[in-house]
């Protein structure tokens, strides 16, 4: 049997011990690319599935725009691909197809149909009043605390920042909270047309600020260009690219055939702009340049011809006809 | 009568004297409270996510202590040996088996009255309105699946051999009905015959505890559900609550006590 004396040194010798490798591997540790270490609480106990769970609320925030009616696994969920709070902010290509009133689809047998009275089962938006349609607009905020999960667990999810800025701004009139939210996800996606394009029309519908608008816009579409890797990543100014864009062929990537939506946006939002301040040559060219990847490609092409009658009444103001 | 409200009224006490309700109670309050304390971009309106978490936990709650409760009558009146004094005395085992079930089913009952009041007063701090009808509706609902457990786990501890065995097989078909319930006839019409019969003669002859889930319409605060069903619901429960302690009445009377 040991001494007291023995068993105090051994546990002081295996203190140093530890300490001592303790102190050896922290540099290394705190060096290693993998280590969870520095991120947040969220990396630290779930590593990279935190974006899984990321998915998943944001997920379960549509499911709460529609006030609880929404597709499981088993129903048709063709209708429910694309978030429609994000759908309605205007600014994400929707790939919903299929009947989104009806994916439960006609009931199956008498279970089934006594079943559907006890949970949601008609489609609303929140925005528009929920299933009571006695709720204001406003009651759209229920969606946020599952975006805010969302957005803590990945940081990289750009779509986050947008769907909350844009509620944010558009139904509950917290402004300084949506530029708070875009600023943030900016720090995290420094290279996101969205988050710039959602920035920019804080400024242009909220602040009235032309200025810094056109150039978050104009920043937006610099970045959606180079997506493509033959394009300039020099200072060039905006409209040059543009200009050298429109000048060659079409043929985009596939991150940017994923979101020409988002660029049709920033063109056309920056061509208005352009047109309200009365320079209806940059109008035109941003025009032109939504018209060459929109889905309604005749209705820019009439908005060009006015701005073009526009620009030739200015050109010629003394023009008068020779009758 | 007298003789299974004398049994109910001990199993009530013995809710009320262990501290399973007591821990999962404070557990389920400081949980919503401290979820209620976040500050979602300065809005004090935002409520349903807090009254989700708090109804997901009473669910939670209201679960472990119908089946853990009922899970371990006999077996415990067994274990202690008190059985056979129980039935010497003019009570007949139809009647223990009853009183058992009522007893931890009202005790149930209670527990969720409290769980019920605390939601109600969580959710009207932040809506500032209190609708109770459509609380009244869930909460009944939530009572009687909690029979229909209550009678399957009863019946359980009669035929498992342990406690722990018998709770655990009833989480998991409880768990399983309220997952896949609602959905396993569209799975029967992906599978081959045989197999496609008996999930079909499953989806009928199981108790679909999913009907009873309504804390979707409560939480998103939809209107309230037509009476007439609420009353079928509740008849329907009432059904398998019969078909469950007929079960139980049936195996003890050929079980050995001793």
């Amino acid at each position: 049997m040991a001494s007291p004396r023995t068993w105090s040194l051994l546990i002081a010798a295996l203190l140093v011990a530890s300490f001592g490798t303790a102190a050896h591997l922290s540099p290394q540790f705190l060096a290693w690319r993998g280590s969870r270490a520095t991120g947040g609480l969220f990396t630290v106990l779930l590593g990279d599935n935190r974006r899984m769970f990321a998915n998943a609320f944001f997920v379960k925030a549509d499911e709460y725009y529609h006030s609880g009616y929404y597709p499981s696994i088993f129903d048709d969920n063709t209708a429910f691909q694309t978030a429609h709070m994000a759908e309605d902010t205007g600014a994400v290509s929707s790939k919903n197809r299929g009947d989104e009133h009806g994916f439960l689809g006609p009931t199956r047998n008498w279970i089934d149909a006594f079943g559907r009275h006890f949970f949601p089962d008609r489609h609303t938006h929140l925005d528009a009043g929920g299933p009571d349609n006695l709720s204001g607009s406003a009651q759209v905020g229920e969606i946020l605390p599952w975006l805010k999960i969302s957005a803590d667990l990945d940081p990289e999810n750009v779509q986050t920042y947008t769907v909350t800025a844009y509620w944010l701004r558009e139904r509950m009139n917290n402004v300084a909270g949506a530029d708070a939210i875009l600023h943030e996800g900016l720090r995290n996606c420094p290279d996101s047309y969205e988050i710039l394009f959602e920035l920019g029309r804080l400024y242009y519908e909220s602040y009235h600020d032309r200025e810094r608008a056109r150039n978050v816009w104009e920043q937006g579409v610099r970045k959606w260009l180079q997506l493509d890797p033959q394009v300039s990543r020099g200072k060039q100014p905006v409209l040059d690219l543009v200009a050298d864009w429109l000048s060659r062929p079409l043929n985009l990537t596939d991150d940017q055939k994923e979101n020409e939506l988002v660029m049709e946006q920033l063109a056309t939002h920056l061509a208005e702009l352009e047109r309200q301040t009365g320079n209806w040559a940059r109008a035109i060219e941003w025009l032109e340049a939504a018209a060459r990847i929109s889905l309604t490609p005749d209705r820019i092409q009439k908005q060009i011809g006015e701005l073009n009658g526009k620009l030739g009444e200015e050109l010629n103001p003394l023009l008068k006809p020779l009758y | 009568m007298r003789n299974i409200f004398a049994v109910a009224g001990v199993v009530i006490k013995e809710l009320y004297r262990r501290k399973d309700f007591y821990v999962l109670f404070i557990v389920t309050i400081l949980i919503c409270l401290i979820m209620a304390s976040i500050n979602i971009y300065n809005d004090a309106n935002i409520v349903r996510y807090v009254k989700e978490i708090s109804l997901d936990l009473i669910w939670l709650c209201s679960l472990v202590i119908a089946v853990t409760t009922t899970a371990r009558q006999i077996p415990a009146e067994r274990e202690n040996r008190t059985l056979l004094p129980l039935l010497a005395k003019p009570l007949t085992r139809m009647e223990l088996i009853v009183g058992k079930f009522l007893g931890c089913w009202l005790a149930c009952g209670l527990a969720l009255l409290c769980f019920y009041i605390f939601f109600g007063a969580l959710a009207a701090s932040r809506e500032h309105h209190w609708p109770l009808l459509n609380y009244l509706q869930a909460g009944a609902m939530h009572w009687f699946m909690l029979g229909v457990v209550v009678a399957m786990a009863l019946l359980g501890s009669l035929v498992f051999a342990a406690p722990s065995s018998n709770s655990t097989i009833c989480f998991v078909i409880i768990g399983g009905i309220l997952f896949v319930g609602r959905h396993l006839d569209q799975q029967a019409l992906s599978l081959a015959e045989p197999f496609r019969s008996v999930v079909l003669a499953l989806y009928f002859a199981i108790p679909h505890l999913e009907f009873y889930d309504m804390r979707d319409l409560v939480v998103h605060n939809w209107p309230l559900v037509g009476w007439t069903y609420i009353a079928l619901a509740l008849l329907y429960a009432f059904f398998y609550m019969l078909v469950f302690l007929i079960g139980a009445c049936l195996v003890f009377r050929r079980k050995a006590v001793n």
